[in-house]
């Protein structure tokens, strides 16, 4: 079976600098892959090559098996990619429930509509329904999303990345500036959505508790070059991560 | 259903009872019936202008362009071609509106003070056409020389050209459907994508929506209410005046819409009322009036951001 995501010799360099230097990554279906480093290893761009923020300098990005370097975000996201954001990314002024209910009408197709059909609407409600509850926030539905807390705010974009159905869901530190109340919350959600729910997530963290609790296989990149990959207890055993990574964080 | 609910009802409710009484309880407070033409005239405007400011959030300081558009449209359509109303305003509505559907084109890709810049060049750029061009519209003078038509119905006819009160409640009724239109427009998932864009374009582009293209969308429609408005506005002084063109007019919709409250569907309606009441009264003492509009801007914008309708809204709720 062709593996969901696989990267090939990624690299990209902004002048100069190398910040993504022969990456390469296969992803499998259901599989949830974290990528950690230290700050400024070329994780973020390493993201965006993911995401189509750009395209990469050489290499290969394969979705399904499909190249996909000429694809821009937004074609991405058709795709089947869906992401959460570093800050987060939501729309303030609006409840819960609109913000779901934008991500779905827009997953439909219906963007572009002024009437709805009874059937339509229904639709949408059972869809957003759905979102919320995966995503714990139905209590919470009528609240405006900029009210809400950290945690409930990126369960909300969850929820809005979720709610177009995606096959690869893309996170971007989704317990960046969290307490520790709110993380177990966020990675509890993860991890539901990783093992009830079978979706394949890679995720980008610095927060090593969060990433050995969750991850199925951890890719570590160091100064832009991927320095080692494995399951998380052959990354804690090994030296050259120690040295790089744990031994400075600690 | 909520408190909020019903009280946005209710809202509605009052400013309908008001509106479609105006001609019985203005004379009594001193005022006449064109004045209420044009607090209708302007609310449309500066509700068109709103779903760009303030439900896409989009800043035009070139409005005027379209509402003068649809006014020249309007004018000129009953002097040279049919003595219609409906045709006339068919007419400055689709000047209007195209013009601004064509050159949204050229905007949509423009954000923040480029895409304000671009909309008063486009604007000046049709306020020297009216003002040049002499022969055709009439200059500096304004286009002169037509009245509206009665609406003639075949088995009937409304004189809407000599009956104020006639004349007012057409004025009405189209205003009614233009806010109904627009109510529908926002609360359909187009309307919604609208929202999306205003409140944080790159999670709207992350789901996957075309920015540029609803933003486009979106100002077209807007051009096109407000064209609706401006031909009204010829309808309502039987004149179309190039200064209606100028970026003065532009200045005149956001401050409407900014002292109204942006946020808020009805706001550009009360801005329209604070507007037009400073305009007639404040003018007939000095010349200065604009002097007055101003200060009541500023402080409009100082003590209540959120503009008078946010003023009362929030009054309402605590």
């Amino acid at each position: 079976m062709t593996p969901k995501l696989e990267i090939r010799g990624a690299t990209k360099t902004f002048g100069s600098l190398v910040a993504v230097d022969n990456v390469s990554m296969t992803v499998e279906h259901g599989e949830l892959r974290a990528v950690i480093g230290p700050n400024g290893a070329g994780k973020t761009t390493f993201f965006n090559l993911i995401t189509g923020f750009f395209p990469p300098t050489s290499g290969e990005i394969l979705l399904d098996g499909n190249n996909i370097n000429r694809i821009p975000a937004a074609g991405r996201v058709k795709l089947g990619m869906g992401r959460t954001f570093q800050i987060t990314e939501i729309f303030p002024e609006l409840t819960v429930r609109e913000n779901a209910r934008i991500a779905v009408e827009t997953g439909l197709g219906y963007s572009l509509k002024f009437w709805l059909t009874a059937a339509d609407h229904k639709r949408i409600a059972s869809a957003c329904d759905e979102v919320l509850e995966m995503a714990r926030l139905t209590e919470k539905a009528d609240r405006l999303v900029g009210e809400l807390s950290h945690g409930d705010q990126r369960a909300a974009e969850i929820a809005m990345a979720l709610a177009l159905k995606p096959s690869l869901l893309l996170l971007d530190e989704p317990t960046a500036g969290m307490g520790d109340e709110e993380t177990d919350q966020v990675t509890g959600l993860i991890r539901r959505l990783h093992r009830d729910s079978k979706y394949t997530i890679v995720l980008i963290e610095h927060d090593m508790r969060v990433v050995f609790h969750l991850a199925d296989h951890i890719s570590v990149l160091a100064e832009g070059k991927l320095l080692a990959e494995g399951t998380p207890a052959e990354i804690a055993a090994n030296e050259t991560v120690q040295n790089a990574y744990l031994g400075k964080a600690e | 259903m909520n408190g909020l609910t019903v009280n946005k009802y209710a809202t509605t409710a009052i400013i309908w009872i008001l509106l479609l009484t105006a001609p019985f309880w203005l004379p009594l407070l001193g005022g006449y019936t064109a004045l209420a033409g044009r607090v209708l005239v302007f609310a449309l405007a500066a509700m068109s202008f709103n779903m760009l400011l303030g439900f896409t959030g989009v800043m035009s300081f070139g409005h005027a362009a379209y509402f003068g558009l649809g006014a020249y449209g309007c004018g000129l359509f009953l002097k040279f071609v049919a003595a219609s109303t409906p045709l006339a305003i068919l007419a400055g509505t689709l000047l209007g509106g195209v013009a601004g559907t064509l050159f949204g084109l050229l905007l949509v890709r423009r954000r923040g003070v480029y895409f304000a810049m671009v909309t008063i060049a486009f604007g000046q750029v049709c306020f020297y056409i009216a003002y040049k061009w002499d022969d055709f519209t009439g200059g500096y003078d304004g286009l002169r020389g037509f009245v509206r038509a009665p609406l003639d119905f075949g088995l009937f006819k409304i004189d809407i050209t000599n009956n104020a009160n006639a004349f007012y409640f057409f004025i009405v009724t189209i205003f009614g459907l233009a806010a109904a239109a627009q109510a529908f427009i926002l609360r359909s998932p187009f309307g919604r994508t609208m929202l999306a864009i205003r409140e944080n374009e790159r999670r709207a582009r992350f789901l996957g929506l075309p920015i540029e293209r609803h933003i486009w969308l979106s100002f077209s429609i807007s051009c096109f209410f407000t064209a609706l408005a401006g031909s009204l506005y010829a309808l309502l002084n039987n004149f179309a005046d190039p200064l209606g063109l100028n970026y003065i007019m532009s200045g005149n919709i956001v401050m409407i819409t900014v002292m109204g409250g942006m946020r808020s569907f009805w706001g550009p309606l009360v801005g329209a009322v604070l507007f037009v009441m400073l305009q007639d009264y404040v003018s007939s003492m000095t010349t200065n009036w604009m002097f007055f509009v101003g200060l009541t801007f500023v402080c409009v914008v100082l003590f209540f951001p959120r503009g008078l309708m946010g003023m009362l809204q929030k009054g309402a709720r605590t």
